[in-house]
């Protein structure tokens, strides 16, 4: 530590504040075992951070990571294997480096949550008790809120493919098959959703992979946003300068219903027919917040938490982090393991007797491509300034233009946070 | 941070035990410089085209981040990032990747 007097109390006296205001929603620090149980649900960009740093701060704390997949299948750079710039392979990463981390990994649902008794409920039939407990599922698609998807999605004629896996390959396969000349009809829903730039990313990458490969074809993209949610210059501009003529984009058009026999797409104004249809649903924390109790904002959605910890308002020794967070943070894999770590160094000084950093720093990267060779880039940081919340400091924003010196780092930063997070 | 919410905070500190307190701001140089790694890879050590920052001098370090900041160095996403901390930070930060050889 380098910090000098003046710098140390600016630190410590900001955080002590927040702290306090933090009182009310925070589980006191316990001064207790000499290796406390903490519990991490889904190990996805959140929990598998959350798992490296909570032995890399904590050495002495035990974890375990439930995650029922056998691999990890990223959703950045999952758009790039629909528009074919990447492979599935290329997404797809083992878990094999995590135990030797001291992580112990169980391939298991979790099917219950008893909040006063600290314990889990297995779907294979076992039980794992937690002094802590931090819930990472992402997001569970309202597959119900537009009618006739789910018995699409179960044909496999219509998919969201919003969790990169089985989705993303057999949406892919969808757009090989598409005659040229063919009509891709692609859905945004209204924010907030997981990864706001990532409908329109998509619909970059499909149309440089019909650019080349079926020209005629036509994309119409129907947001139920009043206009591009994330990086507007951007995308916008890439329609107009890359693809004119190929991307329909319709504001204000939210469907509320998909026909996977007739392949129709129905808003509040139109019909819409589509060779291929994606249709993304809106989203809400995944299925365990409910389990735990801790899905309680206003509209039974999101995770209300103690931002310095990201531990429940509700529900004390119970952590959420990701895409399941009530927040202005954006909802994104890269945000998700910056939660993980705040969150992680909080629960090390918890166990440890100590008040948490009451004032953490969490920063927001995220690259879209635009094109085979040019990616544009989004940036914020954000400091936990006490009842204020997450502010975002000057300078964050995005790129207006895509460049090829971006779709280079683009493509290291997906294998920086890969590393990072599985490595 | 601004000067009243410093000075509120100040207020507000002395309930609060030292030894704590040095343990959050330790922790916050730890928690800060990781935020680095999910771009620049684990360590600071980057796979392909991004910049690696692990081991870098630290005066070096301190020197980039206040340049990017005040724009005297040019850069793609630097510029947005640095703004979000202050010279203290950088210091600690600098402090914390030279020990990653």
């Amino acid at each position: 530590m380098t910090l000098n007097r003046r710098d140390f109390l600016k630190v410590s006296g900001a955080g002590a504040a927040v702290a306090l205001t933090g009182c009310a929603t925070q589980s006191a620090p316990t001064v207790a075992k000499a290796n406390p149980h903490v519990v991490i649900v889904g190990a996805g960009f959140g929990g598998a951070t959350c798992a490296k740093y909570l032995r890399q701060w904590g050495p002495n704390i035990e974890v375990t990571l439930i995650e029922p997949n056998d691999k990890f299948v990223s959703c950045p750079i999952s758009n790039w294997v629909l528009g074919g710039l990447k492979t599935m392979d290329d997404i797809t990463h083992s878990y094999d480096n995590l135990p030797k981390r001291g992580i112990k990994m169980v391939k298991d649902y979790v099917v219950g949550v008893d909040t006063s008794k600290r314990v889990l409920m297995l779907k294979g039939g076992s039980t794992i008790s937690y002094d802590r407990l931090v819930l990472a599922p992402g997001v569970e698609i309202m597959t119900d809120f537009v009618k006739g998807f789910r018995e699409a999605e179960a044909e496999g004629k219509v998919v969201h493919a919003w969790k990169a896996g089985a989705q993303t390959a057999l949406l892919r396969k969808q757009l090989e098959a598409m005659p040229d000349g063919g009509v891709f009809v692609m859905s945004v829903p209204a924010a907030p959703y997981r990864c706001p730039p990532g409908p329109y990313e998509r619909a970059c990458t499909v149309a440089n992979y019909f650019k080349k490969a079926k020209p005629k074809s036509k994309i119409i993209l129907l947001d139920g946003n009043p206009d591009v949610a994330s990086k507007p210059g951007l995308f916008k501009g890439a329609w107009k300068d890359l693809y004119p003529g190929m991307i329909d984009y319709r504001p204000n058009n939210l469907p509320y219903a998909v026909d996977g026999k007739t392949m129709v797409v129905t808003t509040e104004f139109d019909d819409v027919k589509g060779d291929v249809l994606n249709v993304v649903p809106r989203q809400k924390a995944g299925q365990v917040c409910e389990m735990a109790g801790v899905r309680t904002d206003s509209n039974g959605i999101w995770c209300p938490v103690n931002l310095a910890t990201f531990e429940s308002t509700s529900v004390p020794n119970v952590h959420i982090i990701g895409d399941s967070v009530l927040s202005n943070l954006p909802k994104s894999g890269h945000m998700a393991t910056n939660h993980a770590k705040v969150c992680a160094a909080a629960i090390v000084e918890l166990f440890a007797g100590r008040q948490p950093d009451p004032i953490p720093v969490v920063a927001n990267t995220c690259y879209s491509a635009v094109s085979d060779t040019q990616a544009g880039y989004v940036a914020n940081v954000f400091r936990l300034e006490g009842e204020k919340g997450y502010v975002s400091q000057p300078e964050g924003g995005a790129t207006a233009k895509g460049d090829e010196l971006n779709f280079a780092y683009a493509e290291s930063w997906a294998q920086n946070i890969w590393a990072e997070v599985l490595g | 941070m601004t000067i009243k919410t410093i000075t509120l905070s100040l207020a507000a500190c002395a309930g609060f035990g030292l030894a704590g307190i040095a343990g959050a701001a330790d922790m916050h140089t730890q928690s800060i410089s990781s935020t680095c790694m999910s771009c620049h890879g684990p360590g600071g050590k980057s796979l392909g085209a991004i910049p690696s920052i692990g081991g870098l001098d630290k005066d070096y370090f301190v020197k980039q981040m206040k340049d990017f900041k005040s724009g005297a160095r040019q850069g793609t996403i630097m510029k947005r990032h640095a703004a979000g901390y202050t010279d203290a930070e950088f210091e600690a930060m600098g402090a914390y990747f030279a020990t990653l050889k």
